[in-house]
């Protein structure tokens, strides 16, 4: 049968497109995962069953190694799939970026490798796409596993920063950049391969560490971005239009991902990956004590008792205290009282898009609850109580109001125009972004002192007992 | 006829936009585990590792690193997909057992 494999080769991507399309609501989201699995298992299956065809008669060789691999990346990754807790979706999140960038660089340098050797000429768009590759598969290898250190807290979340950082970056990349185009000249030079991988690991790290724990979720997205691309390269370096389908559906989501999280912290690309954020906010810091109100946790629980409406800002503080399920508690005690309880979600809350809405779908709130910024904005005004629960930055009204605000122009829950406000705190404390919310000192907010989780646990018990009474 | 670059760069092209299109149509809801699905879609590299290693002529360099490839791509196969239907499978439009009237 002429040409098989390319004809499952088009199943293949067609089933990974109704995938991504099928992510467009929850109701059919199970069903795009099934088909994205089922288009996978067919590709894999096609390649194996179709080797002649795709190397030019040969059949498979060195079936100890390919299946030993496959059997140990499975057991490595069921165990992931089911232990990982939803509150480290981010790291496993960056792991696994990682993983497809590494694999990416290391095909790409075997072919490099395995063509010299047999002294098989590398055409030069090849030799382009290969450069490509490795160069995006181990800036992406390095760059997700520091931004997996500092999601993990094994590496510090605030950016590290120095003098001449962009200096070095830029002159770091250039060389990489001057090795390749010599690369690409004459593929012979193999000497110069293992020095252009290593300065495409050492800029991935260097990129990723002035970069400040809020600004994750962008992060996340470009990594994500630069994986598909790197996979979508070696399609070019192969011939191969499923691998260039599927690396270019990956390739444009982390584009669009990382725009969407660069839009809601009113930033650029340039400026996330080489505006050191953290060096402005640091001369912000340290303000005056001004007077705060605070309330305790019978006090916090009768207001709430007694709202029409209560709307609910989680951040990362939520994801931290993993409150999630004590949140849950009390939406069920609001709720049962008549209160309309909702979530207004930031889309930059947490540490990776969507962070928020996979942790509260956790605790099994339902969907239709959890509210994007711009939809839930209009509502502020008339809600009784926000309830700001680990968030900061983004209930932050200086970003409306004042220019001088390292976040002037970011778009806010406008959680300062509820009837009352409160938020629940460790302490005063500005966290490590260190920019002082002025919402904390307004005359309607209570500030609720305390650990999120503990906090809210104690709401909860109030709640009950009170309806007895 | 044009050549496989040409053709590559074509797919490329339209692949990018239907990847716009669609990814903008996606449910902010679902960012997270449209992350890790793009992700495990994106470990389609395992062809091109399997290509490699498969090779009767592979030197063992290549057979170790085609080797490790293999190893990391289906470790993000398995666990993408496994893990995007823990996620979307919690996504729930209505309690089934929370309480008897919500009030609008």
């Amino acid at each position: 049968m002429p040409h098989f494999v390319q004809y499952v080769y088009i199943i293949s991507a067609a089933m990974f497109i109704l995938s991504l399309k099928w992510m467009n609501s929850p109701a059919s989201s199970r069903r795009g995962v099934a088909i994205g699995s089922l288009g996978m298992l067919l590709a894999v299956a096609g390649t194996l069953a179709g080797f002649p065809e795709l190397m030019g008669g040969l059949s498979v060789h060195n079936w100890t190694w390919i299946v030993t691999a496959m059997v140990i990346g499975t057991v490595i990754g069921v165990p992931i799939a089911y232990i990982m807790p939803m509150t480290a979706v981010p790291q496993r999140t960056a792991l696994s970026h990682a993983c497809g960038a590494l694999a990416a660089a290391l095909v790409g340098a075997a072919e490099f490798y395995q063509s010299n050797q047999m002294h098989e000429p590398l055409a030069m768009f090849k030799m382009i796409a290969l450069v490509i590759e490795t160069l995006l598969g181990f800036l992406t290898f390095t760059g997700s596993l520091m931004a997996m250190g500092k999601l993990q807290e094994v590496l510090p979340q605030r950016p590290i920063t120095y003098r001449g950082q962009n200096f070095v970056n830029f002159t770091l990349f250039s060389i990489a950049g001057v090795l390749a185009v010599r690369l690409v000249m004459v593929p012979s030079d193999t000497f110069l391969f293992p020095i252009f991988s290593g300065l495409a690991l050492l800029f991935g790290v260097l990129l990723i560490i002035p970069i400040g724990g809020a600004d994750m979720p962008t992060v996340i997205a470009i990594l994500n971005s630069y994986a598909g691309l790197s996979a979508c390269a070696m399609g070019f370096a192969l011939g191969n239009n499923l691998l260039v389908v599927a690396g270019a559906l990956d390739g444009s989501s982390g584009l669009i991902l990382s725009i969407i999280m660069c839009k809601a912290m009113n930033r650029s690309f340039t400026n996330v990956l080489f505006g050191a954020f953290g060096q402005m906010q640091m001369k912000v810091g340290h303000t005056e004590q001004k007077p705060v109100r605070s309330a305790s946790p019978e006090e916090a629980a009768s207001i709430l008792e007694a709202a029409q409406s209560v709307i609910i800002v989680p951040g990362y503080g939520l994801a931290v205290a993993q409150a999630q399920h004590k949140i849950r508690e009390l939406y069920d005690a609001l709720t049962r009282r008549g209160v309309n309880v909702k979530f207004g979600i930031h889309p930059v809350a947490g540490r990776m898009p969507g962070h928020m809405n996979v942790l509260l779908a956790e605790a099994d709130i339902p969907y239709d609850r959890l509210v994007e910024m711009d939809e839930i904005n209009g509502e502020f005004p008339q809600c009784d109580v926000a309830l700001v629960i680990g968030a900061n930055d983004v209930t932050n009204p200086a970003a409306r109001t004042d220019k001088s605000s390292p976040i002037y122009g970011m778009p806010i829950l406008d959680v300062d125009k509820a009837h009352t406000v409160m938020v629940i705190k460790r302490s005063m404390n500005p966290g490590f972004a260190g920019i002082d919310n002025p919402l904390y000192y307004m005359d309607k907010t209570l500030m609720l002192f305390g650990d999120a989780k503990a906090f809210v646990s104690e709401m909860v018990k109030e709640l009950p007992v009170r309806a007895a009474a | 006829m044009p050549s496989n670059l040409e053709m590559a760069l074509f797919v490329f092209m339209l692949a990018t936009f239907v990847g716009l299109e669609i990814i903008r149509k996606v449910s902010p809801l679902l960012h997270t585990p449209l992350m890790s699905l793009t992700n495990a879609i994106s470990a389609i590299s395992v062809v091109g590792a399997i290509l490699i290693t498969g090779n009767e002529r592979a030197t063992d360099l290549t057979k170790i690193l085609g080797f490790v490839a293999i190893v990391a791509v289906f470790t993000n196969i398995v666990s993408g997909f496994l893990i995007t239907d823990r996620m979307v499978k919690m996504f729930k439009k209505k309690p089934q057992a929370a309480g008897a009237e919500v009030h609008k």
